[in-house]
């Protein structure tokens, strides 16, 4: 991330430390992770220390330090899709992708990770791909919905 | 700045309603409102589409695109209205659509049902197909409100989102939105809107159930000059959206509840803390608040009235431990959101050490019904020491999942089972898990119980946020208790040595049960764990963290029992303790589970019975899942 990007994040905030959360998130949005240089230049000019940024980036779920997929898988384990069967979508997407929960797949088009609850409860089990949400998982519909996301990414690449 | 603010506003409302100005009396807040009844009272029918997230998953986008183009073809653009609105509660039935004036509900409706709708309106006719039918009796209901679902509910807090775009603050107006505003700036002093909510008894709706009046009085006369309000809608709890609904579907209506608070309580500044998981929640409030920025309703002098009040966004990050109060504050501020010790309450030094008063979403939007009604009215819903109305998220295994408001104090069962329809597929009733992981499970024998704060926490469980689990005789309850642990641990901040450790331990003694490793004196070790934790955590979320696995031990001990002595897991969930076979006399050899079986453990001829090879079995489900003969079994 540009500095000048960088700058305009914080301007969006009036560069006010209590905002630092907002500025994190938003340059997490943009680059899918919290790049190490990007955490340096922002603890020297909101005058923060390190150790906080790195504290804020390891507390909440929605910052991370690893660059995250090109598509973000977030299975919900929330209790209602937990009692539906969210396990089950998590097993199946895990042997899938071939990655555990929290990981990222070698050419970084997905990411898969668990949230406690996405607040769709009705629609149990649910997985959320880059904010869409796939209501009434099945193990079955896995492998058509990362079809779908594949696909994609070969367009684009066209 | 200003100019800034206006092109904002001038964009967004452009979109939707007439032109921006600022109202300076509440004669002119009365004089537009009045002005936008009569540019509505035409009797031209208006079609909503509910674009809540739940029906948003089910594509409502599309059919509310496809609804427009239909309207377009058939020229009918001056002739029908249609609005996109918030969540109506039934997301079981999604994508919703309701026509108005008739309240002709359509379920589960697709984009090619769009020309018959249209059709069927011009001709005064209902598309029958798309009607509500009863799962049970097979009858079919035409209006919204007879169905059973709605029919036993008391929706007023919820009711408008139905009848709201909550992008248009004309919406919000129509339907006598912030008349409580213009009450209490006009005929009541801060004292009398303190007075009439401490009077209505209106209890905080996120969990532990505390007076709210009784918190905004401790705000108001506390000594700092400086006061705070914050709305909570860092809804947490797994299993509950109700906040979710609210702040997307009549953003207003927790706006005005807010500055009503704020105006009682003296203070100036307000925030309103979102989970990032709520995107479109974000952006409908923000919206809402950039419109009552243009309103004068934000700012200073509100309505001419003297009084300033302004209300700044906050995003969380994905923690649940931050929805406590003080973690809450912490976040705000702009450090980690981890709860501080409270010798002093946030009501008295929260922000920046000032004086704080936080409520949750839900609490808020009650406040204005209560100043516009009165508290004598609203005294009149729900029961002793509870009154009001309650939204529930009643998911899992029910047959009409979604949002519930009802009076509180009415039986569990008659929301589980009159407005809920029971249990899917004939399945027996084991448990209903309320109160989030905080909560407990309540089983068949107190189904009669009203629901309320204290008679659930009598059960050893608890209100919370209103997240209504139910499970069926396929759950088994040492699962479950496991599951909150599970999530207690990811989520205990550490902080306090007994909470971090203790949900644990506890976690591992639960994992052990159901991987067939228990051992005899497990559950008495669970027992002084979870005295432990609760007696020497810091807040809520250690202090009532073995609420789960005490109240399954209370209720389902036997099932413990089983998994621990016979190394058997009754409801045949715990992987390790179940196997997958095949009845030989129901299989046909379709081969549907062996070319779907992800571990390739399924063998035989085509044509005749299949077996699976328990040793390379993952017990996935998918095999159970894609028999059409019920061939496949669990033991």
């Amino acid at each position: 991330m540009e500095v000048k990007e960088i700058d305009q994040v914080m301007e969006k905030y009036g560069s006010d430390p209590a905002d630092i959360l907002g500025i994190l998130m938003d340059i997490q949005e943009k680059e899918r992770y919290l790049p190490r240089e990007t955490l340096d230049y922002l603890s020297k000019k909101l005058d923060l220390p390190m150790t906080k940024l790195y504290r804020m980036a390891t507390f909440y779920e929605a910052l991370s330090l690893k660059p995250l997929g090109r598509h973000q898988i977030h299975v919900c384990m929330g209790t209602a899709c937990h009692v539906r069967g969210a396990a089950r979508i998590l097993d199946k997407l895990e042997s899938q992708l071939s990655i555990k929960a929290g990981e990222v797949t070698p050419d970084l088009n997905f990411g898969l990770k668990t949230v406690n609850c996405v607040g769709a409860c009705a629609l149990g089990p649910v997985v959320q791909v880059d904010g869409e949400y796939h209501g009434n998982m099945s193990a079955l519909k896995v492998e058509r919905m990362l079809k779908k996301y594949s696909g994609s990414e070969n367009k684009e690449a066209e | 700045m200003v100019g800034f603010l206006e092109t904002v506003i001038l964009k967004s409302v452009k979109e939707r309603g007439g032109p921006v100005f600022r109202l300076n009396s509440v004669g002119e807040l009365e004089k537009l409102r009045a002005e936008i009844s009569e540019k509505r009272d035409t009797g031209k029918p208006c079609i909503t589409t509910c674009l809540g997230t739940g029906c948003h998953a089910y594509a409502s986008y599309d059919v509310y695109d496809a609804l427009a183009e239909e309207i377009d073809a058939r020229g009918l653009k001056e002739k029908i209205e249609l609005r996109g609105t918030g969540c109506h509660g039934f997301c079981e039935q999604g994508p919703i659509v309701v026509i108005f004036p008739s309240e002709i509900c359509y379920c589960r409706v697709q984009p090619e049902d769009a020309a018959d709708i249209l059709a069927a309106l011009m001709e005064d006719k209902v598309v029958d197909r798309l009607l509500y039918e009863d799962p049970v009796s097979g009858q079919k209901y035409e209006r919204e409100d007879e169905i059973p679902f709605y029919k036993n509910q008391n929706r007023l807090i919820l009711g408008q989102n139905r009848l709201i775009d909550p992008q248009n603050i004309e919406d919000y107006f129509a339907q006598g939105g912030y008349k409580a505003l213009a009450k209490a700036l006009t005929d009541m002093t801060p004292e009398d809107v303190l007075a009439e909510v401490k009077k209505a008894n209106l209890r905080g709706r996120g969990g532990g159930g505390f007076p709210a009046g009784v918190k905004w009085e401790t705000t108001r006369q506390a000594p700092e000059k400086e006061k705070y309000v914050v709305v909570n809608a860092d809804e947490g709890d797994p299993g509950a959206y109700m906040d979710r609904s609210l702040l997307e579907g009549n953003p207003h209506l927790v706006l005005e509840g807010l500055i009503l608070g704020a105006y009682a309580i003296g203070a100036a500044e307000g925030f309103v803390y979102v989970r990032q998981e709520y995107p479109l929640a974000v952006d409908n409030l923000s919206r809402a608040v950039e419109q009552a920025q243009g309103y004068g309703l934000l700012g200073d002098n509100i309505l001419g009235s003297g009084f300033n009040f302004r209300v700044r966004i906050k995003r969380g990050a994905g923690a649940f431990v931050s929805g406590e109060s003080s973690a809450l504050v912490s976040a705000i501020e702009g450090q980690v959101g981890e709860p501080r010790p409270k010798h002093i309450n946030t009501a008295i030094s929260g922000l920046w050490g000032k004086p704080t008063n936080l409520n949750n979403v839900e609490t808020w939007a009650n406040v204005p019904f209560i100043i516009e009604r009165g508290a004598d009215w609203f005294n009149g819903i729900g029961n002793e020491g509870n009154k009001g109305t309650k939204i529930f998220s009643l998911v899992g295994k029910v047959n009409n999942t979604g949002l519930v408001e009802v009076p509180m104090g009415i039986p569990l069962r008659k929301i589980i089972e009159d407005i809920g329809g029971g249990i899917p597929q004939g399945k027996k009733f084991k448990a209903v898990q309320t109160g989030g992981p905080s909560g407990g499970c309540i089983p068949e024998q107190h189904l009669d119980t009203p629901v309320d704060f204290d008679r659930l926490q009598e059960l050893g469980s608890m209100m919370g946020s209103g997240g209504m689990i139910v499970m069926d005789e396929n759950n088994c309850m040492v699962d479950v208790a496991k599951y909150f642990m599970n999530f207690l641990k990811d989520e205990s901040c550490g902080k306090c040595t007994s909470c971090r450790e203790g949900t644990k331990r506890m976690y591992e003694i639960l994992e052990a049960i159901t991987k067939g490793e228990g051992r005899a004196g497990d559950i008495e070790l669970l027992e002084e764990l979870a005295w432990v934790t609760e007696k020497t955590s810091l807040c809520a979320l250690g202090q009532t963290a073995a609420n789960p696995v005490l109240s399954t031990l209370r209720y389902f001990r036997e099932e413990y029992e089983a998994h621990i002595n016979e190394k058997r897991c009754p409801a045949k969930v715990c992987k390790a303790l179940i196997r997958y076979t095949i009845d030989p006399e129901k299989c046909d050899g379709c081969g549907r589970c062996q070319r779907n079986c992800p571990e390739e453990a399924i063998s035989g001829e085509l044509k005749s019975p299949l077996v699976i090879d328990t040793d390379r079995c993952s017990r996935c489900g998918i095999c159970l899942e894609v028999c059409r003969r019920d061939a496949v079994v669990v033991e």
